[in-house]
């Protein structure tokens, strides 16, 4: 029921007195319906330049060929493989908080899940162009698909890990987008119905014809559930059959079988990493910090703790059984990631992924915005290097010393990368200009229930345990958006 | 005779909603339908919605998906072109595995879903039927079909008894036609 409302102690979700629908929709659309200000031109320009220096440098790629990138004999995959990890990470934070925190109902998820599902979408994007950036003929691409051809069918080796990323990535993609434009249904219909002209009728032609009825939305949150039934387990796969890549193989420091818990900790890592990096700054640019309030910043900073800690059990694990196996080779690659040429890369590793999570520890650290947006950066900086580590530094030591050789990038692999972030920042920040970047209906849900307004309703009433109003009170003191003085 | 075709009640809060419903159920007048900007729960067992039969769509999708993608692998891995790879079998089921999950769950999102713009008549470019311009912003509106449902200023009536902020008689079905 709407009128059902929460327990006191629990944090509210939506902060601010006054806020009713209506407002829900005017702030949350006021950047769509709005000319954009100066702090999203000025991203926008960086970010379209960076989109530009992706367009120059794959093209370059396919112009001239793989040998224009740093790759060796020895070291054959590099800053593509671990571009390609990083991002599909990234990407896996927006499914867990749409899918996993939907089946738990965590209401918190409401205000962050819209753009955490579009960063999910525009990171398997730039994940993708990793992978047809790599095949240096990107015309044959279509050689994956297990297509009949004159070879009398050759077909696909099913028995890859590579052929498995194929589907699995290609499944991940095309289910997110289905899950993320299901549910902006409702808010393209909600910007339609107050828009004029062409653009009413662009949002109209985009809005399938939604109404809000009855029917509709009982049919839409069956829809939801059991699509978030699905992308559970499917985001797990994902990241699981990103680590076989890796893991079937016979690669001292890649032959693991602790790989696929690991990798899927990692991904959900650094997604909220990158959650939290965007979403920062957005509520801070768009004026959204009563609807991502506090208690959604030290939520994500729990879980990129939790999981951080689950990482750094893994790369011990990884460590202790390099030991406890007794081979040679597998002790070397681990010592060597310490010891070798490449030891920075070690230590930003451990350093950002274990060191400096642990920081978020403490609740003052977890609610201050600025040091945890600098966490957020590190660690996704570590978690790239995580990925160099396990790749070139595993690979660069070959079993033959003869054949051992270092990874230098060229100018072409720098840009490659820079420019994906570029494409990244491109689409994130046409996202928020064209389609509201939290779930309207989603947070109107939560104004009777959990708003700060409908607990000082409750507190009003004076039907509350005094003890659990302090508890209450001693809980808001953190919010950046909650006016103290209020509960004086 | 009128030329109102649909009554709209208003309501600019979810629970007087549910009162203005229950006062017209008291006095027999049929619900046409309700148009909100967020999902009521509730509100389908109130009005004797059926559960939603998309599950067993999806189910019936994702059981095809997986029979799809095993029998294509069987296929091509084991009948059409089997490869001699190291003396391992060909009929290797673990690693069927992740195509056949990957299959099943692409074919249930996709069936479900289209199922579910199928059934509710949503599509790309559909013109929009809009009672209420501002029921996908901050009103919950009960329509009410006019034909047959008289007095009318008795329904009007009943729906600001329980709150409504507004009851509109309107003489088109949607205004959102140009």
């Amino acid at each position: 029921m709407a009128s059902h409302s929460e327990s006191i102690i629990r944090e509210p979700l939506v902060t601010g007195d006054n806020i009713t629908y209506a407002r829900v929709t005017n702030e949350v659309l006021f950047p769509v319906e709005n000319k954009p200000n100066t702090a999203w031109w000025i991203g926008f320009t960086i970010a379209f330049l960076g989109a530009l220096l992706w367009v120059f440098s794959i093209s370059w790629t396919f112009w001239f060929g793989l040998g224009e990138w740093g790759l060796n004999k020895t070291v054959g995959w590099a800053w593509d493989i671990t571009g390609f990890v990083w991002w599909v990470g990234i990407g896996h934070a927006g499914t867990l908080i749409s899918a996993v925190l939907l089946l738990f109902r965590q209401n918190w998820r409401n205000s962050i899940n819209r753009s955490a599902e579009a960063m999910t979408i525009f990171a398997v994007i730039c994940a993708a162009t990793y992978i047809l950036g790599h095949m240096g003929r990107p015309w044959l691409a279509y050689w994956c698909l297990p297509l009949p051809n004159q070879y009398g069918s050759l077909w696909v080796n099913f028995n890859s890990a590579l052929v498995m990323d194929v589907f699995a990535i290609s499944t991940y993609f095309s289910v997110s987008l289905v899950f993320w434009y299901t549910g902006l249904l409702p808010d393209i219909a909600a910007i339609r119905d107050r828009a004029k002209g062409l653009r009413r009728r662009i949002y109209s032609v985009l809005s399938f014809g939604w109404t809000g009825s009855l029917k509709t939305w009982q049919r839409f949150e069956t829809v939801s559930l059991i699509l978030a039934g699905i992308a559970t387990p499917l985001v797990l796969s994902v990241h699981t059959i990103v680590s076989f890549d890796f893991a079937t193989s016979l690669e001292p420091g890649w032959h693991t079988t602790i790989f696929p818990p690991y990798f899927v900790a990692g991904a959900i890592f650094s997604g909220f990493a990158m959650v939290q990096t965007l979403l920062l700054v957005t509520r801070k640019v768009l004026g959204l910090e009563n609807y991502i309030t506090m208690f959604h910043i030290e939520s994500m900073n729990r879980i990129i703790l939790l999981t951080g800690n689950i990482v750094a059990f893994a790369y011990i694990s990884e460590f202790f059984i390099a030991y406890y196996s007794g081979v040679e080779y597998e002790q070397y690659t681990f010592l060597n990631r310490f010891t070798g040429p490449y030891w920075w890369a070690g230590c930003m590793m451990y350093g950002c992924n274990i060191l400096m999570t642990q920081l978020m520890w403490f609740k003052k650290v977890r609610v201050n915005i600025p040091i945890s947006w600098a966490l957020s950066i590190i660690v996704n900086i570590g978690m790239w290097f995580e990925r160099f580590v396990i790749i070139v530094v595993s690979l660069h030591r070959d079993f033959l010393p003869s054949s051992w050789a270092m990874f230098y990038p060229t100018v072409v692999d720098v840009s490659v990368f820079i420019g994906s972030i570029g494409v990244f920042f491109t689409l994130f920040l046409l996202f928020i200009r064209v389609l509201p970047s939290i779930a309207i209906a989603e947070v109107k849900l939560l104004l009777k229930s959990s708003s700060e307004q409908s607990k000082k309703k409750i507190l009003a009433s004076g039907h509350v345990d005094p003890e659990q109003a302090e508890f209450y009170k001693q809980s808001l003191t953190s919010y950046d958006s909650v006016e103290l003085a209020d509960y004086e | 005779m009128s030329s109102t075709k649909f009554i709209l009640g208003l309501f600019d809060d979810p629970d007087l909603m549910m009162d203005g419903i229950d006062n017209l159920r008291k006095n027999s007048v049929p619900i046409y339908d309700v148009y909100t900007p967020m999902p009521i729960h509730g509100l389908e067992a109130k009005l004797g919605v059926k559960d939603s039969r998309l599950g067993y769509a999806a189910f019936c999708f994702g059981l095809l998906g997986g029979i799809t993608a095993f029998t294509l692998i069987y296929y091509t891995l084991v009948h059409d072109w089997p490869m001699n790879i190291g003396g391992k079998p060909n009929f290797a089921i673990p690693d069927f595995v992740p195509f056949v999950f990957e299959w099943t769950i692409l074919f249930t999102a996709f069936g479900m879903v289209a199922t579910f713009f199928y059934s509710t008549h949503l599509f790309p470019g559909r013109a929009p039927r809009v009672m209420d311009l501002r029921a996908t912003d901050d009103r919950f509106v009960i329509a009410i079909n006019a034909k047959g449902n008289v007095p009318h200023d008795d329904i009007t009536k009943l729906l600001k008894d329980a709150g409504a902020v507004e009851v509109k008689h309107n003489d088109r079905k949607y205004v959102s036609y140009e």
